[in-house]
C-alpha cells in the first residue's frame, strides 16, 4: 500500500468552490491564512450559486423602509416552528454587510433612483430582494467572488480536485483525501481547519435542478468524520419547476423570474385557478409559500386534476406578445428555440428538488461538532428549518461562507500529519483506479438512476411509512450489495468512473440520512408531508439530530429547537 | 422523426491514434446532445469521458464539444434524429475522448508545486 504520492499543506482547506466557498477563503485569508479552494468542478463555475437566478434576500431598507428583525420574523414563519434563530439571526443581520461589500467588488445590484432595487417575493412582507438581472443574478455573484479571490494573497485555487474523505486524528479534523480527476491519482492535504462548502443534495432526487455537484457530498463527508447533521427530512421542492415541453439551455426554475415579473396564472388540467382550495392566494400574484403550492400541485394531479404531462398549467397568455417581449427581450427568443410561445399557449410545471434545509449542524461561528470542522452554504443545516424562505439561499452562502471562513483561520491549528491517518482513503481511490477485464456487475448511471427514481417516489413530495420503509430497505441493499460490486470501467486520464463510485456512496448515505429522519417525523409540517399523516403535531415542534456510530449505524435523537431574543444574538465571534 | 439517433465520437487519449464509435441512442423530442452522452455512458459505453457540471442549464459551460466542426455547447445542442458527429475542441490539450484540459492554468494542480 503505497502512500499518495502527492501531498499539501494549508492552514484552512476549503471543499467546494461557489458562493459560500469562495466567501471562505476570502474570509480565512484576510485573517491570515493560507487557503487551499478546491472544487470537483471549475472553482465558481459549478454549484449552486452560478444557477441562481434573481432575487438575494436581504434587510437594506433601500426599496422601503426595512430592519433585519423584520427578515428574521418572515423567514422564522417560513420555517415552520423549526429554524435554528440563532443561525436565522446571522443571515438576517450580517447580509447587508455582504451585500454592500458585494457592490464594493462591482457585482453591480440593479439600481432605481439612486437606491439599490428591491423586489417582492413570496413570504417576505415588504419589497426586499436585491438582484442584479432577473436570470443572471447567480453567475454575477460567481463571477465577483472568482475575481476577488483570483486578487486575493493567500489563496491557491485548484479545479478537478474532488474531496472523497475528511481525516480526523484524536477527534480532530486533520485534513483531506481527494482525487485528481485529470489524472486518476489519490492526494493528500493536511490542513490546520478544514470548511466544508460542497453544497447540498438535490442531484438524488429525479426531477431536480441541480448538477453533479449537488449529490449529497458535504453531508456524507461531515456524517463519515463524525459530525452530527439536523433536519435532513427537510428537501425542498421548488412548484413550478419546467416540465412541458421539453426545454434544454435554461434551468429549469427560470419560472420563478418570470412570475415575480408578470405574475402568470397557475391553472390545473381543467384551466381553473386552483391554490385559493389550499389555504394560500395566487389569483395572478405571485404570493403563495412554495411548500403550499407543491403540495397544492401534487394535490391536483392525484385528484385527476392535473396536466397533461402530471402537473399542472402556468399562462401568460393574458399578458400579451409585446409586453412578454418588452420583459424578457432575447429570452423569448431563447424560449422560441425550445417550441415554446407564451403568447400562444402555456406550459406545464411541477414540482423538481431545488434545495436542502437540513444539513450539518454548526453553532454561530460555522463550527461543526468535530473540532476544526467548519461548514458553510446549503451545507449548514438549521437556519431554514422546514421551509425555507425565497431569496435566502444566496444570502446564507455569502453569511455563512464568510463566518466559516473568519472562524476557521482564527482558531486553526498548525497542520499535523501522518499518512497512516489517511491509509484506508487513499487505498480506496488507488483500488478503484485499477481497471477490471469485466463486463459484468452493476452500472454506476442505472444505479444512480434507480436512487433518484426511488427517492422522487417514496422519499419525495408525499411520503408514508410504507413507502419510506421500503425506500429504507433498498438504499441498506444499495449500500451493502450493490456499491461494493460497483466497479469503474475506465481509468487513465478524466477517468469519470472513481469520481461516480465516491458519488454514489455518498449519495447513499445522504438518502439513508433523509429516509431515517422522514420516518421518524410522525407529522407533516413544512416541506415533510406524510400522507399518512397529515396533521402538524406541536409535540414535534423539535429538530432531529442524526450521527453515525461505528462504522455504519446511523444514530437518531431529537433536540430543543435553538430559540434566540434579539439580544442574545451577539455579532458571530466579534473580537 | 426517427425513434433513434446514430451518434459518432472520436475516442482516444492524448498520444493515441483516434477512432470513431457509433452509438444508437434511443431519440425522445427536445434531447440535448448532453442527454445523448449521458444515456451512453451510463448505459452503452461506461468509459466515454466527458465534461459537464449543471445539467443542461448551460450555466456551468463546461461541456464545451465540436459538433459537426462547430464549436458547441452539448447540453444546448438539440438532436433532431438521424446522426450526429461529435469531437473534442481541438485548441485544448486532450485529456480522453470529449474531455480537454479547460481548466485555466491558475487552478491546475501543477500550480502547487
Amino acid at each position: 500500500m503505497a502512500d499518495a504520492d502527492t501531498h499539501l499543506e494549508t492552514d484552512v482547506l476549503v471543499v467546494g468552490a461557489g458562493g459560500a466557498g469562495m466567501y471562505a477563503a476570502i474570509a480565512a485569508a484576510r485573517g491570515g491564512a493560507r487557503v487551499l479552494l478546491l472544487d470537483k468542478s471549475l472553482v465558481g463555475r459549478g454549484g449552486a450559486t452560478i444557477m441562481a437566478q434573481m432575487t438575494v434576500a436581504v434587510a437594506m431598507g433601500e426599496q422601503a423602509p426595512d430592519h433585519w428583525t423584520r427578515h428574521h420574523a418572515d423567514t422564522l414563519t417560513a420555517g415552520r416552528g423549526l429554524c435554528d434563530e440563532v443561525l436565522a439571526a446571522l443571515l438576517c443581520r450580517e447580509g447587508p454587510d455582504r451585500i454592500r461589500e458585494m457592490d464594493e467588488w462591482g457585482v453591480g445590484w440593479t439600481r432605481e433612483d439612486g437606491h439599490l432595487k428591491q423586489v417582492m417575493a413570496p413570504g417576505h412582507d415588504r419589497p426586499r430582494c436585491v438582484f442584479v438581472d432577473f436570470l443572471n443574478t447567480g453567475p454575477a455573484v460567481a463571477k465577483t467572488l472568482r475575481g476577488k479571490v483570483a486578487k486575493t494573497d493567500g489563496i491557491t485555487r485548484v479545479s478537478n480536485l474532488s474531496v472523497t474523505s475528511l481525516v480526523t486524528h484524536d477527534g480532530r479534523v486533520a485534513g483531506a483525501v481527494a482525487l485528481d480527476l485529470a489524472k486518476g491519482n489519490p492526494v493528500t492535504i493536511a490542513a490546520g481547519a478544514v470548511v466544508l462548502a460542497a453544497g447540498g443534495l438535490t442531484r438524488l432526487y429525479r426531477r431536480n435542478s441541480a448538477s453533479v455537484n449537488m449529490g449529497g457530498e458535504s453531508y456524507a463527508l461531515a456524517l463519515d468524520a463524525g459530525a452530527s447533521l439536523i433536519d435532513m427530512e427537510f428537501v425542498q421542492f421548488f412548484p413550478i419547476g419546467h416540465l412541458a415541453p421539453r426545454l434544454v439551455g435554461m434551468d429549469p426554475i427560470m419560472w420563478d423570474p418570470f412570475r415575480y415579473k408578470l405574475g402568470g396564472r397557475l391553472l390545473n388540467g381543467n384551466m381553473e385557478e386552483f391554490i385559493h382550495h389550499y389555504g394560500a392566494t395566487d389569483s395572478g400574484a405571485y404570493t403563495a409559500p412554495r411548500d403550499v403550492t407543491s403540495y397544492a400541485i401534487v394535490r391536483e394531479v392525484a385528484a385527476g386534476r392535473g396536466s397533461p404531462h402530471g402537473g399542472a398549467y402556468l399562462s401568460f397568455e393574458h399578458i400579451g406578445e409585446a409586453a412578454l417581449r418588452d420583459a424578457f427581450g432575447p429570452v423569448i427568443d431563447r424560449l422560441a428555440r425550445n417550441g415554446i410561445d407564451l403568447a400562444q399557449g402555456p406550459v406545464e410545471v411541477a414540482p423538481i428538488a431545488h434545495y436542502h434545509m437540513g444539513g450539518i449542524r454548526v453553532d454561530e461561528r460555522m463550527a461543526s461538532d468535530v473540532p476544526g470542522l467548519y461548514a458553510a452554504g446549503e451545507a449548514v443545516g438549521g437556519a431554514n428549518g422546514a421551509n425555507r424562505l425565497s431569496g435566502n439561499a444566496i444570502t446564507e452562502a455569502l453569511v455563512f461562507g464568510e463566518v466559516a471562513g473568519r472562524n476557521a483561520a482564527r482558531d486553526r491549528i498548525a497542520p499535523v500529519w501522518d499518512a497512516a491517518w489517511a491509509e484506508k482513503a487513499v487505498s480506496d481511490i488507488t483500488r478503484l483506479s485499477m481497471p477490471i477485464d469485466t463486463a459484468s456487475g452493476p452500472a454506476f448511471g442505472i444505479l444512480f438512476s434507480e436512487l433518484q427514481n426511488l427517492l422522487w417516489d417514496k422519499v419525495g413530495l408525499s411520503r408514508d411509512e410504507q413507502r419510506l420503509t421500503a425506500a429504507l430497505s433498498r438504499i441498506r441493499n444499495m449500500r451493502s450489495v450493490d456499491l461494493p460490486a460497483l466497479h469503474p470501467r475506465d481509468s487513465g486520464p478524466f477517468a469519470m468512473g472513481v469520481q461516480e463510485w465516491f458519488d454514489l456512496r455518498a449519495a447513499l448515505a445522504t438518502a439513508e440520512a433523509i429516509t431515517v429522519s422522514a420516518l421518524n417525523r410522525t407529522e407533516s409540517r413544512g416541506a415533510h408531508q406524510r400522507e399518512d399523516m397529515p396533521a402538524t403535531d406541536p409535540a414535534q415542534a423539535h429538530n432531529q439530530r442524526i450521527r453515525r456510530a461505528g462504522d455504519d449505524e446511523l444514530v437518531l435523537d431529537t433536540i430543543p429547537v435553538r430559540r434566540a431574543t434579539i439580544d442574545t444574538v451577539s455579532r458571530g465571534a466579534a473580537e | 422523426m426517427t425513434d433513434t439517433v446514430a451518434v459518432t465520437i472520436q475516442r482516444g487519449a492524448a498520444g493515441e491514434t483516434p477512432r470513431d464509435d457509433i452509438f444508437t441512442v434511443p431519440y425522445r423530442e427536445g434531447m440535448s446532445l448532453l442527454d445523448a452522452l449521458i444515456w451512453i455512458r451510463a448505459h452503452a459505453d461506461p468509459t466515454l469521458a466527458f465534461r459537464y457540471s449543471c445539467i443542461n442549464a448551460n450555466s456551468c459551460k463546461e461541456c464545451v464539444v465540436s459538433v459537426e466542426g462547430r464549436t458547441e455547447y452539448a447540453c444546448t445542442t438539440r438532436l433532431t434524429g438521424g446522426a450526429v458527429s461529435v469531437r473534442p475542441i481541438g485548441n485544448k490539450r486532450l485529456l480522453r475522448d470529449l474531455a480537454t484540459d479547460t481548466v485555466p492554468p491558475k487552478e491546475k494542480f501543477a500550480a502547487q508545486d
